[in-house]
Formats: C-alpha cells, structure tokens, sequence
C-alpha cells in the first residue's frame, strides 16, 4: 500500500542573497508565500500548515494561482523538501515529473537520454533496456534517437521526455503542470500515454491550470492560496469555488464526449482551458 | 524515499484524514544511515553517471578520455625532468617518484574541489527528483577513480621502463644523503588497502565538504585559493630526504614539522610508498585511520542535522 501523510508541516525557504533590509518591510502582494521577517535571513514561508493524506487510488488535482505554493506543495509529497516544522512520511517509490527537461544532456544521445532519465525515475538498466523500442516507436524519432539531444527541437525533446516519463510503473505519481506543449496531433497520442501511466500509478497529484486534463485524470481537488490549503473536496466542487463557475458549463466539446458528459458549448468551439 | 511505517493507531480512522501518531522526524540519525544506504545500492545511477562525466568533458575530442593520460605524462614527464635536477636527483628513481605522488595529488585535491562543489553542481536535480544526497557524492568519488586508473597507466609505463632502478634494495630518490630504500617487491600490493582507503575518506570529505559548500558559499573559493599552497607544502615535486639531507646533524629537526602536521602527506604516503618501493612506515596508517573515524563522525553527525536542508539551500 502506497501512502503519503503530511502533518502540520511548514515549508520555508531562507533567502540568503537577498539583502535583509529591504525585505525587512514586510512584504503584502498576492503572489507567493508569507514573507517572514523575525530573523536575520529573510525566510519565505512557501507553505504554512500544510495536512493532508493521499491513500492508494487517490487521484488529486491541485489548483491555485502562480506562487501559491503548488510546485512546493509537490516537491514536498515527494520528499524533495522534508518540512521545517511538522512532519511528513512516505510510503512507496515516488515518480516525480516537474519538468520535462531535467536530467537531459545535451551532448548525449536520445537513446542514452532514456537511460540517464529511467534510471533517475528508479527503473534499472534491465528494465529500461526493455522499453527502450516502446519509447522509440512512440515518440516517432526514428534515426534522431542516435544523435545528440542538441540536434532536437524544442517539441521533439518533449516527445523524448514523454516518452520515458510515461513509460514507467510508478508507485506515486507527482504530476506538475507544464506537460503539454507539443502539437496536437502529438497530444492525443500522449494524452492517451498519460491516462494509462495515471491509470498504472497507485495514486497521482497533478497541479495544472487546464481543467480538462484535471477533470480528466483526477476525481479530488486542493485549492492552495499563499501557502495553505483554501479548500479541498471533490474536483468539481473546489474548481466551481476556484473559478466562480462550474468547470462543466466551459468544457469544450470535443473533451466533452471524451468525459462523457453532456456539454454545453455548441460543438467546434474548440478548447477552453 | 521509503520508510517504514512507525504509526500506532488507537482511533478510528476518518477517511482523508491523517492517522494520529508521530511521524518520523527529519532529523535522526537512521534518516541519515538510510541515505548512505539507498545512496550506495543506486549504483547503476551512480556509476552511469559518473561515467558520463567523464564521457562528456572529452566528448567530440579525437583521443577522448586518452586525454586525461597524457595531460598526466607530459606534466609528469617535464615536472620530474626539471625537478630531478634541481635537486641532484636520478631521473630513473624521482620520475617514478613524482609520477605516483601527481596521480595521487589529482586524486585528493579533487576530492577536496569537486567535493565542494558535488550538491551546488547537481542543483536542478536535487530540486526535482528524490534521491538520497550519497548518489552525487559517489558520482564524484566514482569519477575521480575513473580518472585516477587512468593516470595509472602512465605510471605502468613508467614503471615499465624504470623497474631495475626501483627493485633494487637500497636505491635512493636523491644521490647525496638520500634515504636508502627497500625497493620493490611484494609488499607493493599494500596500495590496494590504501586506495581503498583514499576512496573510503574520499566519500566523507565530499559529503562534508559538499553540505557545508552549500550553506556556505565561500567554502569552494577557500579550498580554491588553498590549493596551490597545499601542492607545494605537500612533498610531492619534492623528498623529505632533501629537506633531511640539507641539515644532516639534526635529520632536518623541526623542519619535518612542515610536511608532518599537513594530512595530505599521510594520505599520498600510505599508496605512494609502496607502489614505488618506499620505506613504508605505519604511522601513517594511524594518521589516516583518525582522520576516517573521525571525519566519518563528523559527516554522519553533519548529516542527520543538515541532510534535509541541502535542497533548500542550493
């Protein structure tokens, strides 16, 4: 059984390189998190009180806006910042996916990119060496795999980063926004790819601001504002309070009939997200 | 990453909410021995990546790695030519000399710069994914050994072409008053321990120095600044037999004070010594054996307090 539990657990950042004095003015905006300044180092208070627990087949959607905390929020299920104050544990292998592009070299070969990219996702040589064709076919590179990762387009390295990423048989899988730039011919084949990767994980949190790949992956939801939970319950419920509408009366049509659901915008508006 | 389930549950439990019971802290000294564990069994990451790093500094070169042995040769070569007369010595036994002691340099000063720097370099992914803090501190201790055997190969050929001058017993690095020395033979096979020792202290000064270096950037720029100074305090391009042959009614007095209170020396004698046939002496084992106890205390202590926080700092 998979498990994440996090309690009362605060997460804060010192700003070492910031000068103390001009920060010392306590900073009001509505973006980011607390600015505390009882201390000598500036330290920002990127989650404050943070408690929650993710069971095996969760499937949770964070929402919120820029700086409120949800990349931190998922670095800190993941156990990339352990908490200042409070505490965390987790139970089972996390598959973090935050940016496409970490762990890419440049100078080395798509095929040795999948490698280096498996290996830090907790797969084994063996193992990966087994997907390696899967990959292959599915990102369409064919002889690119050979060169080096410069030689490849910005989409191309999406394709080589989906691929591995979706590859894998994660235990918990973190899902950051930012997965979804690529064209979008290539994005019905890798939203598929993602649906089964989801469908294979124990349990999944997806922060994103497009509401159809969140209406369609998870089932819960967390509103986060500057640092701490504002609402969590069902995904509808918290997305209806987030946006001031019911996700379902905005839903394009063509993601419509992939849900399921009766839509309400005529057919060929196209997406809104 | 995984750990184990300590929760003693004496309520119902409301689905979505946290059971009650403490939650292991981040701070305890078991966090700290599971990083060193999970840190050592990822060895396929580590060792591919420490691989790679040697595979991407030569990239697109014609000779590649091939590099690394002869920037080693010709320093080597030209260093123990010049300094072998400087100092009245046999080219036949200070080549081998000075050849061992610069592998042996490269290998410890990169311990001390690149450990310095193992956690800022490996910032984006320390911030991304999960691992335990050890896998970049085997990265770089595993890709210093990777440079390190092969500088080896240009001591073989040395060793190759000087191997008369070094077996034979009584031979000494400097011709006038030089200490006379065993010569080669089978009590050479005591480098192996002592590289595995180098490894073994290698692996707690990159930890050490690789936590401190990222709450405290000016660490990096005082080993830099120090480097230099430490290579020519270190008898290295120079013999403790020159330093004792110039005052011979005293054996060089206070003057040994300056190469032994500097660990460095201890660190190159107990591999240098025997794979060119040295008097080996034992007192450099103990200097060696405080300095892995005690730097190992420190490292494991260092990192229960601070192992948490690297990933706030970089």
């Amino acid at each position: 059984m998979v498990s994440i539990d996090v309690r009362n657990a605060y997460v804060d950042f010192p700003i070492f390189d910031a000068k103390t004095r001009s920060l010392k003015k306590k900073v009001l905006g509505k973006v980011g998190g607390k600015i505390g300044t009882d201390s000598k180092v500036p330290i920002i208070e990127a989650l404050q009180d943070i408690t929650m627990s993710i069971h095996e087949g969760d499937r949770v959607g964070l929402v919120g806006h820029n700086g409120s905390g949800k990349s931190t929020l998922l670095r800190l299920l993941s156990g990339i910042y352990e908490p200042t104050r409070g505490s965390s544990r987790i139970v089972g292998r996390v598959a973090p996916v935050f940016d496409l592009g970490i762990g890419m070299d440049n100078e080395i070969s798509g095929y040795e990119n999948i490698m280096i990219r498996g290996l830090y996702l907790g797969m084994t040589r063996k193992q990966m060496q087994k997907r390696v064709d899967d990959i292959a076919e599915f990102t369409e590179l064919g002889n690119y795999l050979q060169m080096p990762l410069r030689a490849y387009s910005t989409g191309m390295r999406v394709r080589l980063a989906l691929g591995v990423v979706t590859s894998i048989n994660p235990e918990i899988l973190l899902l950051d926004e930012g997965i979804g730039a690529v064209d979008s011919a290539f994005m019905n084949k890798a939203r598929n790819r993602l649906v089964d990767l989801v469908k294979r994980s124990g349990a999944l949190v997806f922060a994103s601001h497009q509401d159809e790949l969140l209406l369609e992956l998870c089932t819960s939801a967390v509103w986060l504002d500057e640092g701490h939970v504002r609402q969590r319950g069902s995904l509808r419920e918290v997305l209806t309070a987030y946006k001031g509408k019911d996700p379902y009366e905005s839903i394009g049509a063509e993601a419509a009939k992939r849900l399921g659901i009766e839509s309400s915008t005529p057919v060929g508006s196209g997406y809104t997200s | 990453m995984h750990t184990i389930s300590t929760l003693t549950s004496d309520q119902p439990e409301e689905p979505g909410a946290v059971p009650p019971g403490r939650l292991p802290a981040s701070r305890s000294f078991r966090r700290a021995f599971d990083d060193l564990r999970a840190g050592v069994a990822a060895r396929e990451l580590w060792s591919h990546l420490g691989w790679q790093d040697i595979k991407q500094r030569y990239r697109r070169s014609v000779l590649g790695p091939l590099w690394i042995t002869i920037s080693m040769a010709v320093t080597a070569f030209a260093l123990g030519l010049l300094y072998s007369q400087l100092f009245q010595a046999d080219i036949a036994t200070f080549l081998p000399y000075i050849t061992v002691g610069l592998i042996t340099w490269h290998f410890l000063i990169g311990c001390l710069q690149e450990g310095s720097n193992a956690f800022i370099e490996n910032e984006d992914m320390i911030k991304h994914l999960p691992a335990p803090l050890t896998v970049y501190a085997l990265r770089t201790v595993w890709r210093l050994m990777i440079m390190f055997v092969h500088n080896l190969i240009v001591y073989v050929v040395i060793l190759a072409i000087f191997f008369p001058a070094l077996a034979q017993p009584g031979y000494t690095i400097i011709e006038e008053g030089g200490i006379p020395q065993p010569g080669l033979n089978v009590t050479a096979l005591m480098a192996v321990p002592a590289f595995g020792a180098l490894a073994l202290n290698g692996l707690w000064v990159v930890l050490l120095l690789g936590i401190t270096s990222t709450r405290f950037r000016d660490v990096p720029q005082v080993i830099a600044a120090v480097s230099s100074l430490l290579f020519f305090m270190t008898p290295i391009v120079w013999s403790i037999d020159i330093l004792a042959a110039k005052f011979p009614e005293t054996g060089g007095g206070w003057r040994q004070y300056l190469y032994e209170f500097n660990p460095v020396y201890h660190f190159l004698e107990i591999i240098r010594a025997p794979m060119i046939g040295n008097v080996q002496s034992l007192h450099h084992w103990f200097v060696v054996g405080g300095f892995t106890v005690v730097g190992w205390l420190l490292t494991v202590v260092v990192m229960r307090n601070y192992r948490s926080r690297v990933s706030y700092w970089v």
